[in-house]
């Protein structure tokens, strides 16, 4: 009878090994996924130099809405923590919205192709953006869910797994890119 | 921090938002409180239930889904051991049979392990998408492989009117996802992502290699079933008039043949049981990575409207396809034999996931 604690040992060992590795995973999953959000936003940075390049000769009326969003994608560029580049973010996607807005009474433009192009570019951007939040919001819940329940919080909290924060966008963010950029 | 869990199918909601990001359902502001954070016991009585992502909705039916599924995979194999063992009982040998019965297995899984999904590929005359042409398609794509979490699949493209998709590959980082052209041009943006949600919970949940085990086993069934009828009526007649077989296995010869008569079909029901299943599943998960749970039922719509066909299609893959090529399946069809489950339950599954006073 002598093998049965060592049984029980392994058997624990081979859990707290398991349910180690399977923090840490999540724990990665949670950082790669923050990471795509950033990799979606720069895309959008990269993409709207093109699309004033290739508007601004039609608008020369609407030399204003250009203004306004070569201005938000500096803002948001250069913004500093968190809740101060959501909110440039916002800024950034209102100014967009109001530009797509304005090129639907320029007939030109939305026959171009470079146009409809970046359109479909921009909203496809703006999608992933969203998509990209989710998948982090999904990652935290798994993430915290496993962090604070039982049996698996008790590994957590002895190596120090903290609650992660879900990322929050104001309404604007959300409700953006479907509706006018299609 | 806070969130704001939907009244209506209890998904987080980010404070302030102005409807579920789910289901749809406007907010009305003041019902928002805080309790992300807070340790149980404060504030209780004030806070609305808080559900983890494993209990939305759409994630019981998924669960609910994948659990039938494996039973349903398990049924299956014990089926074609048992007919191994029954048929290697009736000549003598249990152990025989059963070793006949795994050689026969792991020569038919190997080759469907090592063919791989080009031959779905070519046989659907399917083209690599066009970086420029079919911009949107691999924005689409793209879009739903951040919100499943999974790497970047192939995409191609097959050239016809009908409208289909399928998604083929053993696992995640070798996927292949396959839409018409016909649904290019007829669907919108947000179904189109609907169908891309769809074969993306394929790959996510390895449906396809779930496919391919499954088609495996009911064709190592047949074959064995077969094998054991024909030796058993052509060659057998002339053993036991010579007295080989021994007295003690005529019952096993006959149950044996009875076994190998009933199992194929009945394979063919479990496999076509997994199919649908696996269907369900994949609209639940799929409209998971959407949160919009209408795009793919307004585009299940259009393609029964508008027909499915693809090029080359066949039996052999009718079961990949989103929508079943070569027949419509209604609520009347007799479910035991259907690839997939009738469309205007699947329409119906997706809205009330929606809820059920969604717009349709």
């Amino acid at each position: 009878m002598y093998w049965i604690p060592g049984i029980v040992a392994v058997a624990v060992v081979a859990w707290f090994v398991g349910t180690y590795n399977r923090l840490v995973r999540l724990r990665n999953q949670l950082t790669n996924a923050w990471h795509q959000i950033d990799v979606q936003l720069k895309r959008r940075y990269d993409l709207i130099p093109n699309l004033v390049e290739v508007v601004k000769d039609y608008m020369s009326y609407e030399q204003e809405t250009l203004a306004r969003v070569i201005e938000a994608r500096g803002a948001a560029i250069g913004a500093k923590g968190t809740a101060a580049q959501a909110k440039a973010e916002n800024m950034l996607t209102e100014s967009l919205k109001s530009l797509f807005a304005v090129v639907e009474n320029y007939p030109e433009l939305k026959a171009n192709q470079n146009v409809a192009s970046l359109q479909e570019e921009l909203t496809g951007t703006e999608n992933k953006i969203s998509f990209a939040r989710q998948y982090y919001n999904d990652s935290v819940m798994t993430y915290n869910n496993t962090i604070q329940s039982i049996p698996s919080n008790v590994i957590a909290s002895v190596f120090d797994f903290r609650p992660s924060e879900y990322f929050e966008a104001g309404e604007e963010v959300k409700t953006v890119p479907k509706a006018d950029l299609r | 921090m806070t969130t704001h869990a939907c009244p209506k199918c209890g998904t987080m909601n980010p404070a302030g938002a102005a409807y579920c990001n789910l289901c749809q359902e406007p907010f009305v502001h003041k019902g928002v409180s805080s309790f992300a954070g807070a340790s149980p016991g404060t504030e209780a009585s004030a806070r609305p239930p808080l559900r983890s992502f494993a209990m939305l909705p759409f994630n019981e039916a998924a669960a609910g889904n994948v659990r039938m599924s494996r039973l349903l995979f398990l049924l299956l194999f014990a089926a074609f051991f048992a007919l191994g063992g029954i048929i290697g009982k009736a000549y003598g040998s249990v152990g025989l049979g059963l070793a006949l019965a795994l050689i026969l297995y792991a020569i038919l899984a190997a080759t469907a392990w090592f063919s791989g999904s080009s031959i779905v590929l070519s046989l659907h005359d399917a083209r690599e998408a066009d970086p420029e042409k079919h911009r949107q398609l691999l924005n689409v794509v793209e879009e739903m492989k951040i919100a499943a979490g999974l790497p970047m699949p192939k995409v191609y493209v097959m050239e016809t009117d009908g409208m289909n998709a399928f998604a083929a590959g053993r696992k995640p980082d070798e996927a292949v996802i396959a839409v018409t052209t016909g649904l290019l041009t007829r669907l919108n943006r947000e179904e189109l992502q609907g169908v891309v949600g769809h074969e993306m919970a394929h790959v996510k949940s390895r449906d396809t290699l779930y496919n391919i085990c499954a088609a495996v086993l009911v064709g190592a069934i047949a074959l064995l079933a077969d094998m054991f009828l024909r030796d058993t009526f052509f060659r057998g007649r002339g053993r036991s008039q010579g007295g080989g077989g021994g007295r003690g296995n005529v019952a096993f010869l006959l149950l044996g043949i009875v076994f190998a008569l009933l199992a194929p079909l009945a394979a063919r029901i479990l496999q076509m049981s997994i199919s649908r299943q696996r269907e369900y599943h994949a609209d639940a998960a799929g409209a998971e990575f959407t949160r919009n749970p209408l795009g793919l039922a307004s585009a299940l719509e259009k393609i029964s409207r508008g027909g499915a066909g693809v090029p080359g299609e066949n039996r052999g893959t009718q079961h990949l396809f989103i929508v079943n090529p070569l027949q419509a399946f209604t609520a009347l069809d007799s479910a035991l034999m259907s690839t997939h489950p009738p469309t205007e339950l699947r329409i119906q599954r997706l809205r009330a996931m929606a809820g059920a006073s969604g717009p349709a």
